[in-house]
């Protein structure tokens, strides 16, 4: 370490602790100060890959119309890019989805808490298998439901798997009844 | 030998003799519009919410009728640094409008507007916009960024330091109100009306506004040099949304990066002071 | 890469490594324990800036890519997309368009530096080459960057540039069909376009890695142009020149900073937005304020085909800038006649500029002429002759004593 001018020989210990100590707090200070703006300018770089304005509008609630919707018929609707299936079930499905014993499901949940309260007749449940993502096909399957052509997932009436290797039964959407006959999706 | 001396005057006494030089014919003159007062301007700008409000007014009561807008859309309104209507209030903008949708069978219908639609074009498409006067009304969305005057040197050196980037808000307002009786000896082409901004002093659009005729739900006077400034505010709110923001955000960098380089330039110092 | 093997790791992952990708000793010979001569002023900086910059611009440019749609129908409204809807979109997309302008500035700067030190003589000429070449291709990549936006003067910008090449006698025609794809500058051009926006930065990164490694060869120069002699001539990149660096590319981003959040649309022209029509001429078509000097050549001469050799030869002409100097001092400190033709170029160069925003008419064309001949005269007359009929004053003796005087 160079002599600084000015420092004398006997002085040297105090003269450059202190030195040392300022010089220290400056790199420092220099350098949290540039970590920030470095981790500040990371902000935008990455907060530009969400979502941008346009997709969440897109992606805003739907309303549909349920009069159209026959007895037994279901309909595809798209909400946020998914596909969203809305059955109008008939008694006998039902039925069939009420008297299943619910603890033997692979996945278990009671028909009830997969409808809204006084609305059975509606079914609105997200298209998409549980198991790798494909579409299942409708009023197919040995459960009277969907059934899912890429690796063989059974669902029943209510959505529910009941045979394949699909772990979880089709998710439900955010919605609710704005009359009885009109729902929003989201 | 310094040769630098006499050659430096003779470019000099050249560049002031072009800068004097009359423009030539070919090139069209244009009127510089006066500098108006705005409260966007400068580096602490902001937009005022009254008069973005204001001005949407005459854009959808009279521009609207020729003039899209295409890049906006309903749920624009309620944004963070703009007319500030709430989303509610934005919804029902969006309803009074028209938009053209298929329904479930593929037909084409018209249904009320959403939050997610562009402002609709009041036109189907580009021939018919240009049927009425010869040219297609431009659209809006844009606008303010893309109409300005050169103010030449030593101007526009001045304007990069007083930051005066509202060139185009000052000539739209000048244009609003630019119209007057063409003066003796101007030749007007047919269907032409005469503005004392537009350059050439040709436009195709007759004058768009007279006074009282859009009613401001506040006491702003209803005179058209007011609706001028309203609509050329709302205008560049709608060429540039997120002015606001990029102001504050402006501030809070300089700040930082005069602290960093200040920090910086001591620690130079001090690095360098080893070696002298 | 002079094999300095100073560099020891302490930490045990670093010394395996080290023994299978010297990368660690690289990064250490290069720039901490690199040989820097002390006396670099900040003109030196602009190397690190540079270097900066082609990083801001690749980053926001790969995130604008992210948005953007290169379609004759969508690109405009993809950009506005950008700058109304994307989070932060407005901040990417001014970073990038500003930057591009402090990237030219930072360029410019290096290149005076590079011309008044003499940092192009012996033995630099292969730097001071590829320096010449990366100029060429930021060129390249700053023009069809400018057209992507599809504005009016996108469009007319590239119909104007792609027409030039039409100029050339017999194959002309043919070239230029070639280049757009088309019977005009349409969506093919667009297209492919972006494709070679997206390539060049990346090719431009690689010719910085060789420009970077010849530099290391022969050393830095430094504004008194007399090699290091002896360890006292020279410091430790690490930290001296680091954080010297760091210090004025800080300040550079204030300028950049100011540009960006208040003064966004400054340098661009209002043309640009306006959607591109290829049935209306905007009434001037003028490119972007670091091509200007280039334009007032190309339109200072009556002839085409004269015009446009005019134009490639006046940066092509650099390349042989090593030659031409007969000079054998290198640093215009002790050039003092060399230093006012030096100055009166820079007047020429600023005055090309401003008369490339005026209508080629009446006295711009005269002024333009003049100015285009001394652009000209200076490296194919002035400097030549300079280094044989020139005085200079008596170098000093070494590095370090030209900074601390003779009792270092």
């Amino acid at each position: 370490m160079t002599k600084q001018p000015g420092e004398r020989a006997q002085d040297v210990t105090t003269v450059s602790s202190a030195e040392h100590s300022r010089r220290d707090f400056l790199y420092i200070a220099t350098g949290a100060v540039g970590a920030v703006g470095a981790a500040a300018a990371l902000v935008p770089l990455i907060a530009q890959m969400n979502p941008d304005a346009s997709t969440i509008a897109a992606g805003a609630p739907v309303e549909i119309d349920l009069a159209p919707i026959a007895d037994g018929q279901i309909v595809k609707v798209f909400w946020r890019s998914k596909p969203i299936f809305i059955s109008h079930r008939t008694k006998k499905e039902i039925e069939e989805a009420q008297k299943v014993d619910v603890a033997s499901l692979p996945d278990p949940e009671a028909d009830k808490d997969r409808v809204k309260e006084g609305h059975d007749q509606w079914l609105v449940v997200i298209g998409i298998c549980t198991h790798l993502g494909c579409i299942p096909l409708a009023h197919q399957g040995e459960y009277d439901g969907w059934f899912c052509p890429c690796h063989g997932s059974q669902y029943d009436t209510a959505g529910r798997i009941r045979k394949g290797p699909a772990p979880k039964n089709l998710p439900l959407p955010p919605y609710a009844f704005i009359s009885d006959s009109k729902i929003r999706i989201g | 030998m310094n040769l630098q001396r006499p050659i430096f005057a003779l470019v000099l006494a050249g560049s002031l003799a072009a800068m004097a030089w009359p423009a030539s014919a070919q090139l069209t003159e244009q009127v510089p519009p006066p500098r108006l007062k705005w409260s966007f301007a400068g580096p602490f700008g902001k937009y005022d919410e009254a008069q973005l409000q204001r001005g949407f007014k005459i854009y959808k009561e009279v521009c609207a009728n020729c003039h899209s807008m295409e890049m906006l859309s309903f749920r624009n309104l309620s944004d963070v640094g703009g007319p500030g209507y709430s989303e509610a209030q934005a919804e029902a903008v969006a309803a009074e409008y028209k938009v053209k949708d298929l329904d479930d069978l593929g037909n084409p219908i018209e249904r009320a507007g959403r939050l997610a639609d562009h402002f609709p074009a009041p036109f189907a498409n580009e021939l018919a916009a240009k049927a009425t006067h010869g040219v297609a009304p431009p659209d809006m969305s844009t606008l303010a960024k893309a109409r300005s005057y050169s103010r030449g040197f030593p101007w526009f050196i001045i304007d990069a330091v007083t930051q005066y980037q509202e060139q185009g808000a000052d000539y739209i307002a000048a244009y609003v109100t630019g119209y007057t009786e063409t003066p003796k000896g101007f030749v007007l082409p047919e269907g032409g009306h005469y503005n004392e901004y537009f350059p050439g002093h040709n436009t195709a659009m007759p004058q768009p506004l007279q006074a009282g005729q859009v009613t401001y739900d506040d006491a702003s006077p209803q005179t058209v040099e007011q609706y001028s400034k309203d609509v050329a505010a709302f205008m560049m709110w709608a060429a540039e949304p997120h002015l606001d923001a990029r102001k504050r955000i402006g501030f809070q960098v300089m700040i930082f990066l005069i602290v960093l380089a200040g920090l910086m330039y001591f620690t130079k110092k001090k690095v360098w002071s080893a070696v002298h | 890469m002079s094999g300095n093997s100073t560099y020891q790791p302490t930490n045990s992952v670093l010394q395996w490594l080290e023994k299978r990708l010297p990368i660690g000793g690289l990064v250490h010979s290069s720039f901490i324990a690199y040989p820097t001569p002390r006396n670099l002023n900040y003109w030196w900086t602009f190397g690190g800036i540079l270097s900066f910059m082609l990083g801001v611009q690749i980053i926001t440019g790969i995130i604008l890519a992210m948005h953007y749609t290169p379609h004759v129908d969508m690109a405009f409204r993809s950009v506005e997309a950008i700058m109304r809807d994307v989070n932060f979109g407005w901040l990417l997309r001014y970073l990038h368009a500003n930057g591009a302008a402090m990237f030219f500035l930072a360029v410019y700067i290096h290149m005076f530096r590079g011309l008044y030190y003499g940092s192009y003589k012996e033995p630099r000429e292969v730097l001071w080459i590829l320096g010449v070449i990366l100029y060429l291709l930021m060129m390249a990549t700053g023009f069809m960057g400018y057209v992507l936006v599809w504005g009016q003067m996108s469009f007319w910008a590239a119909t104007v540039i792609t027409n030039l090449f039409s100029a050339i006698p017999g194959v002309g025609d043919a070239i230029v069909t070639w280049l757009w794809g088309g019977y005009a500058v349409g969506n093919p051009t667009l297209n492919r376009f972006y494709s070679l926006h997206y390539l060049l930065p990346f090719v431009i990164a690689g010719v910085v890695v060789l420009h970077v490694w010849a530099l290391h060869v022969s050393g830095q120069n430094n504004p008194a142009g007399i090699e290091p002699k002896s360890d006292k001539d020279t410091v430790p990149f690490t930290p001296y020149a680091t954080i010297k660096d760091g210090f004025l590319m800080v300040c550079f981003c204030i300028l950049f900073a100011w540009f960006v959040f208040y003064i966004p649309n400054f340098l661009g022209h209002s043309d640009n937005y306006i959607p591109a029509n290829p049935a209306v001429t905007p009434p001037e078509i003028v490119p972007e304020w670091y091509y200007l000097p280039f334009y007032a050549i190309l339109r200072s001469i009556p002839n085409k085909l004269l015009g446009v050799i005019a134009l490639f030869g006046s940066i092509g002409i650099l390349a042989f800038l090593p030659w031409l100097d007969t000079s054998k001092v290198r640093s215009a400190r002790y050039r003092p006649l060399f230093r006012q033709f030096f100055w009166l170029f820079v007047i020429a160069a600023i005055g090309l500029g401003w008369l490339g925003t005026k209508p080629p008419e009446g006295i711009y064309v005269i002024l333009a002429r003049i100015f285009t001949f001394y652009y000209f005269a200076f490296f194919l007359i002035v400097l030549p002759l300079l280094g044989i009929f020139e005085k200079t004053k008596p170098l000093p003796n070494s590095i370090s004593e030209s900074v601390l005087g003779a009792k270092a």
